[in-house]
């Protein structure tokens, strides 16, 4: 056994090594110096009136990326939706209610994190936020109310959830595709309404992001026997 | 040594790390941790690349960097749900060929 | 002087081997979700609030739910297989 055991730590810690002297020589082969691309990008932020650059450079220089990692994101949540075991386990309550700690503490906190998303997506145009930290604190607040018991796994299977959860993509390729009617190209917002676009498309993904998040969850879940054994 | 190359050094490691638990741990939950510690791995390398300018950090990366994380909360959430598919359809949580002695079959 | 850098990057290389070389699984799991909060610490540290904000929520808080509903779905059937050798005494208790 012990033998076996070290034949096959062998291989693993060779790749590891490997991996690690590939990587270094890349790094290492790599200019000191250089900009990159901050200054560009900076000046291109403030001239499109979106003056945090992170957003700036997630919805209008690279959105091309954006739009496709939604797409991931929602083909995942698809092939976890359909791999679910046991879709009539979902009418069960994850949890079996909440305890008065955990109940008060859910009372309390859902209505802030509700607000931290909201107030993320808003401020994401100027300051640290957006549709990313906005989605990735809604969906937690959608686990914490799964876990609590106060909102049902059963509600994943609604339409109008379906719906939240592809309604980011939708409008996300629609505001993508809408310039190459006037000869424009991809995801070349108008420049007149280009922060309300972006704003809009924000708050649709937020919503998505969210949404998938706590499908991931549930749909994952869900395939406990009611979740009573955790 | 300036402070982004700690980081970038840092990120190797972890990789390398990842890999190798990838590849020597059996059970399949240690594997999706392995990725997820490679994933890490390889956000440090890019943020800590993007910090090498003077004028700060690099936008682009970071930009990156944030589709990365949920694109590795997608794999996560893929990966244990295919975990527990094949666990209730063969009883095993790793590849080997023969289950565990003692196991259910 | 980049201590600080120095000791966070330490610690989140200390906290992935302990993460590793674990065969409970739910150890390993937690050990995960803290190495997800160090790493919103290195973003904010990088100068990227943004980053931080999303690890905090996602790789932290999320990953962490998902893994360990996963991990009490397979009732921690963890195959003991230690990393390192002192890892072995811990896989004999």
């Amino acid at each position: 056994m012990s033998e076996h055991r070290h034949r096959t730590r062998l291989l693993p810690l060779t790749a590891a090594m490997l991996m690690l002297g590939v990587i270094g020589r890349a790094i290492l082969a790599l200019p000191t110096t250089g900009d990159g691309l901050a200054v560009p990008m900076r000046a291109g932020a403030e001239a499109s009136g979106i003056p945090n650059v992170i957003t700036a450079v997630l919805l209008d220089f690279r959105g091309y990326d954006t739009l496709l990692e939604i797409a991931v994101l929602m083909l995942a949540t698809v092939a976890v939706l359909s791999l679910r075991e046991d879709p009539a386990a979902l009418s069960r309550r994850i949890a079996g209610g909440a305890g008065p700690v955990l109940g008060t503490l859910t009372r309390a906190l859902a209505p802030i994190m509700l607000l931290v998303a909201g107030h993320l997506v808003l401020v994401g145009s100027s300051g640290p936020g957006g549709a990313f930290q906005g989605g990735a604190v809604l969906g937690a607040a959608g686990i914490l109310l799964m876990l609590s018991g106060y909102a049902r796994p059963a509600w994943a299977s609604r339409r109008a959830v379906r719906w939240v959860l592809a309604v980011g993509l939708i409008v996300f390729i629609g505001v993508a595709l809408y310039p190459l009617l006037s000869g424009g190209t991809l995801l070349q917002y108008p420049p007149e309404n280009r922060k309300d676009l972006i704003l809009l498309v924000e708050a649709l993904l937020t919503l998505s992001i969210g949404a998938s998040l706590v499908s991931l969850f549930l749909a994952s879940a869900s395939s406990t026997e009611g979740g009573g054994r955790r | 040594m300036t402070s982004y190359l700690i980081y970038v050094a840092g990120g190797a490691l972890l990789y390398a790390l990842g890999t190798y638990g990838l590849l020597a741990r059996r059970h399949l939950i240690h594997k999706v941790i392995s990725a997820n510690l490679m994933g890490s791995g390889v956000f440090l390398i890019l943020i800590g690349l993007g910090n090498r300018a003077e004028g700060g950090p690099d936008p682009v990366p970071q930009a990156m960097v944030l589709t990365g994380i949920v694109v590795t909360v997608a794999l996560t959430a893929l990966g244990l749900a295919i975990i527990k598919r094949y666990y209730s359809a063969t009883g095993l949580t790793n590849l080997d060929d023969e289950p565990p002695a003692g196991e259910r079959p | 002087m980049h201590v600080f850098d120095i000791l966070l990057v330490g610690m989140l290389i200390w906290i992935a081997v302990g993460s590793l070389n674990q065969n409970r699984l739910f150890k390993s799991v937690v050990m995960l979700i803290i190495f997800g909060l160090f790493m919103a610490i290195a973003w904010i540290r990088l100068g990227s609030p943004d980053v931080a904000l999303a690890e905090a929520a996602i790789g932290a808080g999320v990953t962490g739910a998902l893994m360990l509903d996963a991990v009490g779905h397979l009732r921690e059937r963890a195959t003991p297989y230690p990393l390192g050798p002192e890892a072995a005494e811990d896989a004999d208790e």
